[in-house]
């Protein structure tokens, strides 16, 4: 597995590559430092990025200037591969490979922790590591063991609430809408868009009917009730029935129109 | 009503759309009322020998142990029979992986995940290690019942992680606990009411690393009336997604009350069936 790096670089200028082989690397003015930015705007203990296996986690030491993300000031960050640091003028860009990668059928596979992981993954983390697995990751994941951290955590978890990540999209944008149209019946000529991955058609306890969302196209399933919907004239049986346009679905006495929208 | 009345069991699995493999399992016994998923782990077939180890193991053996005697009897100390068997015959099923893997080269380093629930007197037991989980439909609330040992999760209770920045760790799959790998085990075992409505779902990884949960909560509850097709639909969604693991789920629907009948009531009830 890649090592993440970040590459330092100071207007457009690439100065330096830096894998992120240890747990914990820190940056600073000071040259005690692992990645020393001799600079006037830097302090002296500025930053730290604390590596756990492939995740990358930026927290800002009370610098003067402070710690800034893709423009946004933080105090604690969880790096995302081509984040982009910026310390003063420097701009320190994390990549992570591992991320990039399309996943190669090892990378969904379950694992067990074995102590010595952590020590793997981060060389300088390894005594810390060495024996239990869960003690071995408290160094790094124990916010009380520097206690002005606290309040920093609650911040930083204030701001990943106020920003949208995107999570696992099961109904993305780019397949087509679909629509019901109701034709018959008290309801008739009102609208329902099939935004959601399952709408559920009916009356519960006497006749359902769900039409699922899926990349392939729309898809209606008899869900409940002695009766089958009928599409287009025919009794569907337990099976899913794929869902043309301008397919007349009747359920529950009702009749309805299916159609594309876009 | 018995706990195989009040209870309607569909159970599921799926290589997954990656995977030439399926290293899951899964088994039902509703005249015990009682369900096993496992998620193996290891190199070549070992992933499903271990979780195949686990399913059948503990299938036999729980049967035997609640016809002897059913789940929420209290035996000595006042512990629930369902505890003390589950506690014993995860330990020798422990000991059972363990040692395969030691004695054959080609099974080294297998282990697996479980998840096992009991249903007793209205209750249920589960007991679980690893990140395989139990999650409750009671009306509109879903929730996940079991906390997975994994490094995510003590990530997220550290504070480190928000569960919403969790979802883009590189860190998945990797759990602190498992069976078989080590001599000895300690599975997470807890106790909880059932009311009549509720919908179980055990599942493995491979669903809800694919699925949201509030998909999952969606599914559950719009196609609670047809467990079937409701397990089908929750293992295309995750096939969907991507499909990268293989999905496992078993669901279980409370449909009447299975309380036991104490004194008066069970004289009374019986005398009515023998009336009958």
């Amino acid at each position: 597995m890649d090592t993440a790096k970040l590459i330092l670089s100071m207007d457009g200028l690439v100065l330096k590559e830096i894998q992120l082989s240890k747990e914990r690397m820190t940056i600073g003015r000071k040259p005690h430092n692992d990645i020393q930015i001799d600079n006037l705007a830097i302090s002296g203990e500025h930053a730290v990025v604390v590596t756990i296996l492939n995740d990358s986690f930026l927290e800002d030491l009370g610098s003067t200037n402070g710690t800034f993300v893709n423009g946004q000031s933080v105090k604690k960050h969880f790096l995302q591969n081509g984040d982009t640091i910026e310390l003063g003028k420097y701009r320190l860009k994390y990549i992570n490979e591992t991320a990039q990668q399309t996943p190669a059928a090892d990378f969904e596979k379950t694992m067990i922790m074995r102590p010595g992981m952590m020590a793997k993954a981060a060389e300088h983390g390894g005594a810390k590591g060495a024996g239990d697995t869960q003690v071995g990751m408290k160094p790094a994941v124990q916010p009380n063991a520097h206690p002005q951290t606290a309040p920093m955590n609650t911040a930083a978890a204030a701001a990943a609430a106020a920003t949208v990540v995107p999570g696992a999209q099961p109904a993305p944008a780019a397949l087509p809408l679909g629509s019901i149209q109701v034709l018959t019946g008290a309801n008739t000529g009102k609208e329902l868009e099939l935004t959601k991955t399952l709408t559920t058609l009916g009356k519960p306890g006497v006749q359902v009917a769900v039409i699922a969302r899926r990349p392939q196209g729309y898809f209606i399933t008899h869900v409940e009730g002695a009766n089958f919907p009928i599409v287009d004239g025919k009794t569907l049986g337990a099976e899913a029935h794929k869902l043309a346009d301008n397919d007349v679905i009747e359920l529950a006495g009702v009749k309805m129109q299916f159609f594309i929208k876009s | 009503m018995n706990v195989t009345e009040a209870l309607k069991i569909t159970t599921r699995t799926d290589p997954g759309m990656v995977r030439s493999q399926n290293e899951d399992a899964v088994m039902a016994n509703p005249l015990c009322g009682f369900v096993v998923l496992a998620d193996g782990m290891g190199g070549y077939n070992a992933g499903e020998v271990a979780s195949g180890m686990a399913t059948t193991l503990l299938g036999s053996e729980l049967e035997k142990a609640f016809t002897q005697r059913p789940p929420q009897n209290r035996v000595d100390g006042g512990k629930l029979w369902a505890h003390v068997v589950l506690e014993g015959e995860i330990t020798r099923a422990n000991a059972a992986i363990y040692q395969a893997a030691q004695s054959q080269p080609q099974y080294s380093g297998m282990g697996t995940t479980l998840v096992a629930v009991v249903f007793h007197d209205n209750a249920l037991t589960v007991a679980h290690i690893g990140d395989s989980r139990l999650y409750r439909l009671r009306g509109e609330e879903f929730q996940q019942i079991t906390r997975d040992h994994s490094l995510l999760q003590e990530q997220i209770d550290s504070g480190m992680l928000t569960p919403e920045e969790a979802r883009h760790s590189q860190n998945k799959n990797l759990v602190t606990r498992a069976l078989g790998v080590d001599p000895t085990v300690e599975a997470e075992i807890r106790d909880y009411e059932v009311q009549v409505g509720d919908v179980y779902l055990l599942c493995s990884d491979g669903l809800n690393d694919m699925v949201d949960d509030e998909e999952i909560a969606m599914t559950v509850s719009a196609l609670a009336a047809n467990l079937d097709l409701c397990a089908t639909q929750l293992i295309q969604m995750a096939n969907d997604n991507g499909g990268r693991d293989n999905v496992s789920v078993i669901l279980a629907k409370v449909v009447g009350d299975f309380g036991v009948q104490r004194g008066f009531r069970s004289w009374l009830s019986r005398l009515l069936a023998w009336l009958k």
